[in-house]
This record gives C-alpha cells, structure tokens and sequence, in this order.
C-alpha cells in the first residue's frame, strides 16, 4: 500500500458517510487545521458510535491532541465538517459543551487553590448536583482523599493525572476525550483510574494514546494518523495489528 | 449567574492566598507618591496638578493588575476549562472586571490617606473625589478585562497590554482629571463643572462593559 494511500475496512467510507450517521457521537469529514502556513490534519474523515470507543494514534506531531482540541470544542477547523453529540462544530460548539469531558496535556486545575476547591469550582461550572459528595466519592476512588486540602501545586505528576481524571468525569460526561491518560501514572494508579475513564454503558471514548496493544484491545475502532497528518488506518480496531501500527509511526506505509 | 460568583470567588480566594497584586500595587503606589513628594519638591498640591499625581498613580498601579488578571487561565488551563463548561462566557468577563474592581477600592483605600497626608492641605475634597474613583475603576476594570483577555493570548503580552490599553484610557483619564481637578481646588472642593465630567465617565464605562460584553465571546475563540 502506498505511503499517502488511506487504509479502510472493506465497505466503509466515512469521508462519504458521516454526515447525519444515526447513532453517531462523533462524525468528522474532511476535517483540516492549520496553524500558520503548516497543516497538522489532513482530510480526517470517521464515524464514532454513541457508546464505541475510538483509539487515535500515530507519531509525536501527527495531530492527535489538535484532533481531540477539535472534539472538545476548543479548536475550530481550518476545514470540513465536524458534529459532535449531535451539535455542529464550531457554530453549535454551546450545545455540546458540558457534556464532553477532556483530560488533556494540562490538568485544568487552579495551583493556589486546594484539590477540593478546585474541583468544587469545576462543579459549580458545570451545575453538578450533589458536587461535595461527587468530589468525595471520585477522590475516594482514585486515593486522594488524602490530598484533598492540599493545594494543588503541591501534587506530585501522578496526583496531579488522578485528580485531572477526576475534574474530566467530574459532571457525568457523555464523551470522554483522552490525551494519554496513563502519562505520569504507575501501574496501581492506572487501576484506580480506569472504573472511571474505562469502557462504560453510554459513554463515548476517544483516546489519544502510544500503547498500542492495550488501545487497540479496549477500542471498537482506530484511526492512525502519520506524522504528517494524515489519515494512514480507519476502521475497525480489530484490523490494524500493533504491528502495523509500529510501521505508521516508523513513518512507513499505512499498513 | 452561579459561574459568575464561582469565577469572582475564586480569583478573590486566590490573591488573598497568594497576595500576588494587591501588596504590590499598593506598595508602587505609595512609593510612587514619596518620589513626587521629593521630586517636585512641595508639601502641598491642588488642583489639576493634585489630579494627575494622583490618577497616573492609580493609573500604572492598575497595570500590574491588569496584567495579572488572566494569568492563571492562562498558564492553568483556566481558559480551556471555561469553555469546556456550559456557562456564557461573558461570566468570566463580569468576574473579572468586577475582581479588578475590588482589587482598585483596596488600593485606594490604602492610597488616598496617603496621599492626602503627604499632598492636601483638607481632606474636604476626598469624599466626592472617592466617587470620581469609583467611575474611574470601572473604566479601568472593563476596558483592562478586555484588553487583558487579548493580551494573555499573545506571546508579546507584558508590551502588548500596556501599549494598547493607554491609548483607550486616554478618554478615561481626561474626564477623570477634568473631574477631580475642581474637588482639589486650594480653597477647597467646587462642584460646577464636576457633573458633566462625571456624566463623560459613566458613559466611557458604560461603552466599555458593553462592549466587553458583546464581544467576549469572539475573544476567547481560538
């Protein structure tokens, strides 16, 4: 298969199909950003499943974390079509907002206030009925229950991932948006964060990561994206071995 | 409404934990007014001079604020978490120009006695001159929210505030001298001229809590 050739599963053709795809949490076209003179997508096209896990790889610079920005609302496109939760992107960006949990590169909490006012102030933003209880309960859940007077700036990286977890399903997201979620954490703290970012009933997942074996053995679908991104694999996770993935990100063919 | 109060109570929690303007403000306030105190060598001033000691003073101590304003959103994802929230994001423009706000009636609080006691002769002048303030930081408070907002998103903030900011304050700060120049006449306040200039300063505020309102949403859009 040629290097700028786009792999799919026998059948499929989101750059075709996306638009108004029933059942659909995610349908992205065509999609482009640029920053500058320099593109870092190209022509993305997929179709996520409302309840599907989506796994997004590919090399440092490929335009994984501009993806998933795109997703969570924060970056417009330079081009193509975008609808998330049923809401177009950028023009209905309001109507998805709240409902998409992000844990991106930065934690998204304020240093000089403690974990707990951090996350309450999360909470009051997003309406979360019950916030003290929920706080409680999410900071049980990973181990911080500890830490929760703490400022901050005094967490450790992996504190700081946990409680980043914990701010991201903080209000019951429907789509969760995940830039590397395991960075900074070992393999206990791993554990304690997967009930609540892992595969459940309703919740969409698009996950952003470079374990291959393990992202491609928890997804429904994958895309791979080369370093200059664009689109090397779409499709079902199941028919891209690790193997190839290891390719795509050798900057070899698509497959 | 609940956004707004969440965003206003945060940053207020914040600098009192972390005192990261307001001791400095103050402290470039009254610093300010020992180097006129020497520099023009006079133990007493009134009128148009006393106004603009006093306004230049408060002027550059709102800088430092200014430019402070957006630093967490900026550097702790605050702007990113924002506009993942399903709030109207002219909360966070109100939170922060009435932040900004406060963070001025400190300042003056602390800075006007000092300058009385080192410039004025009667503190008859003070009470109508601390309403000819209140305008005065209202104005500062919105147009600085807005103007910080952009700033914070450029690589060349720390120029960029100041040099695009003066140049709105200039209405600002010729109605507010105009105003209070009168209060601190040498034989004491006179009110004649004072109502159209502070008439001038409600309608610059009020101009620019609209239009930090209108377009704030724009601002923070990528």
């Amino acid at each position: 298969m040629p290097a700028t050739a786009v792999q799919r599963a026998a059948g499929e053709d989101p750059a075709t199909g996306p638009a108004g795809a029933p059942g659909a949490a995610v349908e992205a076209r065509e999609l482009r950003r640029e920053f500058g003179q320099e593109w870092v997508l190209r022509d993305v096209s997929f179709v996520l499943e409302a309840g599907h896990t989506l796994v997004v790889l590919g090399p440092n610079g490929a335009g994984k974390s501009t993806l998933l920005r795109m997703l969570a609302t924060l970056l417009r496109p330079s081009a193509g079509e975008l609808r998330v939760l049923g809401a177009e992107l950028p023009r209905h960006a309001w109507q998805a907002r709240g409902r998409i949990g992000y844990l991106g590169h930065d934690a998204l909490l304020y240093r000089d206030l403690t974990l707990a006012e951090s996350l309450a102030f999360h909470a009051r933003l997003h309406g979360v009925e019950g916030a003290a209880a929920r706080i409680g309960e999410l900071l049980d859940a990973v181990g911080l229950t500890r830490r929760r007077d703490q400022l901050v700036r005094t967490l450790s990286a992996g504190q700081l991932q946990r409680a980043a977890v914990c701010r991201c399903v903080l209000h019951h997201p429907a789509l969760l948006l995940l830039d590397e979620p395991g960075s900074h954490l070992d393999p206990a703290a791993l554990e304690t964060v997967e009930p609540l970012i892992g595969r459940r009933p309703g919740v969409t997942r698009v996950i952003v990561t470079h374990d291959f074996e393990g992202g491609l053995a928890g997804a429904d679908r994958a895309l791979a994206l080369r370093a200059e991104g664009s689109v090397a694999y779409e499709g079902p996770a199941g028919g891209l071995a690790p193997g190839d993935a290891r390719s795509i990100y050798a900057g070899r063919s698509g497959r | 409404m609940i956004a707004f109060r969440a965003i206003l109570a945060k940053d207020l929690r914040v600098e009192l934990r972390t005192l990261q303007s307001l001791p400095a403000m103050a402290l470039f306030a009254v610093t300010t007014f020992v180097i006129f105190r020497f520099g023009l060598d006079r133990t007493s001033l009134e009128g148009s001079l006393a106004a603009g000691v006093l306004l230049v003073t408060v002027l550059f101590a709102a800088l430092l604020a200014i430019n402070r304003l957006f630093v967490a959103e900026r550097d702790e994802g605050g702007f990113d978490a924002m506009r993942l929230a399903p709030i109207d994001l002219s909360a966070l423009f109100a939170a922060k120009v009435v932040a900004l706000f406060v963070y001025l009636l400190v300042l003056e609080a602390v800075a006007l006695p000092v300058f009385a006691a080192f410039f004025l002769d009667s503190g008859a002048g003070l009470p109508p001159l601390a309403a000819v303030l209140a305008l005065v930081n209202v104005g500062l408070a919105a147009t600085g929210a807005v103007v910080s907002t952009v700033g914070a998103h450029s690589r060349a903030r720390d120029l960029l505030t100041p040099l695009v900011l003066l140049p709105l304050l200039v209405p600002l700060m010729i109605a507010a001298g105009a105003a209070a120049e009168p209060l601190l006449a040498a034989g004491g306040p006179e009110y004649d001229e004072v109502w159209k200039w502070i008439g001038t300063l409600a309608l610059y505020d009020l101009t620019f809590l609209l239009v930090g309102y209108a377009v704030y949403d724009f601002l923070l859009e990528d």
